[in-house]
């Protein structure tokens, strides 16, 4: 018999899951398990999406109404889920390519929008499902198999990104700081508009083999220690910040709505 | 179901799920776990805390603190 938490939001003759040994995406598909229990939402109100990845795989684990669609294409169906069912909860779960190559524009929008959903990317700096190609979030000079001499395309931050797009609560944690992210995850439920949660991952078989970044147990003590979270930050000199990098809660300010301002123009015809 | 259990008071392994990662073997604070042929084991059951440490980061939901 699996845990409680597992037994009741996994599809439990699904598992065990295919992710390589030490893979951080499971520990961040239940981590969002454990916020939304702690919600206590109705979870035929709950619908996950999620495009191509092996993040994206989680969907086929949680027991949810679920949509595994196409690459980079999860906050559009999302879109479309979230505008015929505004009372539902949206959540998307997508990769760093997922997200912020392929899926880059269709990101950018939902975040300009406010629409009701909440994105959690599973940032692991690789296209993992693919063999390791290098990623909009893969630092610079590290490798990838499209990069074997090093990328020289500066990273996308993608908290910031989100932030300046126009998402109304931003936050990053790590697989390790799983604590810190499902607390972020349950903030991120609450807000009405757009909630992007940068989830950061670890690839031990493509990410962590050509960068050299040994074993998945060792890829999460680099999380414990590269991590500092925004409130301590604020007390830290910029050299020992150097080569850190924040978690946290960056950004919670809320405004309208898009399905809500959607209704607000239905409502003025019904009247006239 | 795939399920290969230890049970004990404190803890649930299933040893059909585990891949053997070796991370809750690492961020255990009491030390309460090892390895052994790539599977989790436990070495020290009495200083376990429950304090569910292992739980949190198992990617594979293959052990668990029981009766919390
Ligand atoms: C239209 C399209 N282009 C390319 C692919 C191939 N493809 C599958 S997954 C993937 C990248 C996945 O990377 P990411 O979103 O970071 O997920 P990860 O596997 O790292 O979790 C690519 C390029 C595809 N499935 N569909
Ligand atoms: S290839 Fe990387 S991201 Fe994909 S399951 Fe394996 S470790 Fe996880
Ligand atoms: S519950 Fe805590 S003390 Fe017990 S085995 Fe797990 S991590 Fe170790
Ligand atoms: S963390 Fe989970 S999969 Fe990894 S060794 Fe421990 S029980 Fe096994
Ligand atoms: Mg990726």
């Amino acid at each position: 018999m699996p845990s409680a938490i597992v037994n009741e939001y996994f599809r439990t003759n699904k598992l065990p899951q295919i992710w390589c040994p030490g893979c951080g995406h499971g520990i961040i598909t239940r981590a969002i398990t454990v916020a939304i229990d702690k919600l206590g939402f109705d979870r035929d109100k709950i619908c996950v999406v999620s495009g191509i990845g092996c993040s994206s795989r989680a969907t086929g684990y949680l027991d949810f109404d679920t949509l595994h669609t196409t690459h980079g294409r999860a906050l559009a169906f999302a879109t479309g889920v979230k505008l015929a069912n505004p009372e539902m909860k949206v959540i998307v779960i997508t990769g760093d390519g997922d997200a912020s190559a392929i899926g880059g524009n269709h990101f950018i929008h939902a975040c300009r929008r406010n629409i009701g959903i909440t994105t959690i990317v599973f940032n692991n700096n690789i296209y993992g499902m693919t063999g390791g190609q290098y990623s909009p979030t893969t630092p610079k000079f590290d490798k990838g198999t499209t990069a074997p001499y090093g990328n020289i395309d500066k990273a996308f931050d993608i908290p910031t990104l989100a932030a300046a797009a126009g998402a109304t609560y931003v936050g990053r944690s790590t697989a390790y700081h799983t604590n810190l992210l499902i607390s972020l995850i349950e903030n991120g439920l609450k807000n009405d508009g757009f909630s992007l949660i940068e989830a950061v991952s670890s690839c031990p078989t493509y990410y962590g083999r050509k960068n050299k970044k040994g074993s998945a147990v060792d890829m999460l003590e680099w999380q414990k220690d590269h991590a500092v979270n925004i409130s301590a930050a604020s007390k830290m000199t910029p050299e020992a910040l150097e080569g850190k990098f924040l978690i946290g809660e960056f950004k919670n300010s809320p405004e309208p709505e898009y399905t809500s301002e959607y209704q607000k123009i239905i409502d003025r015809f019904i009247k006239e | 179901m795939n399920s290969n259990e230890t049970v004990t008071e404190k803890l649930t392994i299933n040893e059909n799920w585990c891949k053997g990662c070796g991370i809750c073997v690492k961020f255990c604070p009491k030390k309460v776990l090892g390895l052994e042929h790539d599977k989790v084991k436990i070495v020290d059951i009495d200083k376990c805390i429950q304090c569910g440490q292992c739980e949190l980061r198992c990617p594979d939901y293959a052990i668990y603190v029981r009766g919390k």
